[in-house]
């Protein structure tokens, strides 16, 4: 990425909150028509860091820029606000007021917003249109919530768990929207705890541990270089004596939640070996006379998650 | 300088009229009291109910040269009506907005402290016309006939409206939103009974005299007998106190106040 083209910048920020170290000298950049991804374990260093970004707090040490400017500096905060749009977890609606009128008032805000009712038709809250937003659903919320962020047609988004709590339908609206958005050149920031929904919105993942990026890439990058790649995994009865199996193929067979099974491959020629672990999987439960629920191969995102957060025995916690 | 910061350099934003936004926001602060019961039974259902009560039932004492309890009364409820929709109303309302993310959001927004501030004053304004209209309506009929200097009491109740507004948002600006709640209502109470509006400060012991007179409740309430009343004369050292309470509180609000 060129330097000039980045729409985001961050270069060894460090946020501290008296002695807690939230965020360790990050360095970050995001391009214009992007879709970055932060994951990370709660007190990661998230929070802090959008935050940072959106100039909600100053950096302890280090260079913010976004939009070429400094977000904590008062003045250019004002000149970034008309270009940044920003969706909180939660809230942020007077409670009172319906999905019209809120995306009405956040228009007044902007010199070129999108129309009110478009948006409204858009996001399918034509139906609350006046409902106070304390009496919508979850979802309605939620997209009322990203409405009022894309509202001012911005250059960067920072979107704070936009799929949290919504049903399928409304995740597809959401994704849809946030998908046109980085096609209109914005830079998107999309933080969650939804590794399913990263996975399918973000060009680009960032797993957060203990305010430090830990791995950085594609979806499928991550995905590919998993040292868990070697993993099958099925649904089948719950309670079932895997001790044959382990034993056919050499291998730790284990069930990690009741009626889902884990066969876990060591060493090398991981990809012959997975082909031949679900052969045997198949057979055996054949043998068994039990149906196969589901099956898959390799690694997810929550295993790469995993892995690389995990904590080493006796280190404390931030 | 990279592109983006060159577009906007060059003025690329094009951000709205700063006053657009100020009507914007105004409009929407009161359509949002109107939504509120308790904002309305707080404005105008409380100061409406003492006046017709306490002018028609007449167990409370009046200071001297009063022999009507409305000539009393009515200054002390405008006062009252004032302190409520200026100081606990906003209060309560910015507390939850701050509970609700609301003032997180608008952080990220053109918006502005500056300009919620002013729309937040504005719409108490507003509100505050249509409470003296009622509240005067209703003296009027209770047989209040005031007769004073009414410019000075217009501009006492301004200078009542930034000390209350400031108050309250100094409570809302830095407190959580249930402590902002307690506190809105406890200091409600104290200066509604120290503040001249219903007990003449006349009558209470010297030293809570004392203390009556240095309060922006006090100051306002005897600022406004004064000035709906032709036979008294103006004590500018009232004023004095109600005028550095309208400077000290916004501003103090304005420094302290935090949009999480």
């Amino acid at each position: 990425m060129d330097s000039d083209e980045a729409t985001i910048e961050v270069c060894d920020l460090t946020v501290r909150y008296g002695r807690k170290v939230a965020v360790d000298s990050l360095d970050l950049r995001v391009a214009s028509g992007e879709i970055v991804a932060l994951l990370g374990r709660n007190g990661a260093g998230k929070t802090s860091t959008v935050e940072t970004l959106e100039g909600y707090r100053s950096p302890s040490a280090g260079r913010v820029r976004v939009l070429g400017l400094d977000p904590s500096d008062r003045r250019s905060h004002r000149a970034l606000a008309q270009r940044m749009g920003v969706m909180l977890q939660k809230g942020g609606v007077y409670p009172g007021m319906g999905a019209a009128e809120a995306l009405k008032l956040f228009a007044s805000y902007y010199a070129r917003p999108v129309d009110p009712q478009s948006l409204l038709d858009d996001l399918d809250l034509g139906g609350v249109a006046r409902t106070a937003w304390r009496r919508m659903s979850g979802g309605e919320q939620q997209r009322l919530s990203l409405g009022l962020a894309l509202i001012g047609r911005p250059e960067v988004a920072f979107l704070d768990e936009p799929t949290a709590g919504v049903d399928p339908h409304g995740r597809l609206v959401i994704r849809e929207k946030v998908s046109t958005l980085r096609n209109s050149g914005a830079a998107v920031v999309v933080t969650t705890h939804e590794l399913d929904e990263a996975e399918k919105l973000a060009d680009r993942i960032l797993i957060m541990d203990r305010g430090r990026i830990v791995a950085s890439g594609s979806p499928r990058d991550l995905l590919a270089s998993a040292p868990t790649a070697g993993r099958v995994r099925f649904d089948a009865r719950e309670g079932l004596d895997t001790s044959s199996l382990a034993e056919q193929l050499s291998a730790a067979v284990y069930e990690s939640t009741p009626g889902s099974y884990t066969v876990q491959l060591e060493g090398d020629g991981a990809a012959a070996d997975t082909r031949h672990a679900v052969a045997a999987v198949t057979s055996w439960l054949a043998e068994l006379d039990l149906p196969l629920a589901s099956l898959r191969v390799g690694a997810t995102l929550e295993d790469v998650f995993l892995d690389l957060t995990e904590r080493p025995t006796g280190v404390d916690e931030l | 300088m990279t592109p983006v910061a060159g577009k906007i350099a060059a003025g690329g934003q094009g951000g709205r009229s700063g006053v657009r936004i100020w009507r914007a926001q105004t409009a929407a602060e009161i359509r949002s009291t109107l939504r509120r019961g308790d904002a309305v039974l707080l404005n105008l259902a409380i100061p409406v109910g003492m006046l017709a009560f306490f002018s028609l039932v007449k167990v409370l004492p009046l200071p001297s040269g009063v022999s009507r309890p409305v000539d009393f009364l009515a200054p002390g409820v405008l006062a009252l009506a004032v302190m409520s929709s200026a100081m606990v109303s906003v209060a309560i309302a910015t507390g939850f907005e701050r509970q609700y993310g609301v003032l997180k959001r608008l952080g990220s927004t053109p918006l502005g402290r500056p300009k919620l501030l002013a729309a937040k004053i504005a719409a108490t304004a507003t509100v505050e016309v249509f409470q003296v209209i009622v509240l005067s309506g209703v003296a009027v009929a209770l047989g209040w006939r005031p007769n004073g200097p009414l410019g000075l009491a217009a501009i006492a109740l301004l200078c009542g409206t930034g000390a209350f507004t400031g108050l309250g948002l100094l409570m809302a600006g830095s407190l959580r939103a249930e402590v902002t709640l307690a506190a809105a209502n406890g200091l409600y109470l104290a200066l509604l009974l120290l503040g001249g509006m219903i007990f003449p400060i006349s009558k209470l012991p010297t030293v809570l005299r004392y203390v009556a007179e240095s309060l922006p409740s006090g100051a306002l309430s005897q600022v406004l007998h004064s000035s709906v009343n032709a036979a008294a004369s103006q004590n500018w050292g009232e004023w004095l106190v109600l005028v550095c309470w309208a400077v000290v509180a916004p501003v103090a609000a304005a420094r302290t106040f935090r949009w999480e």
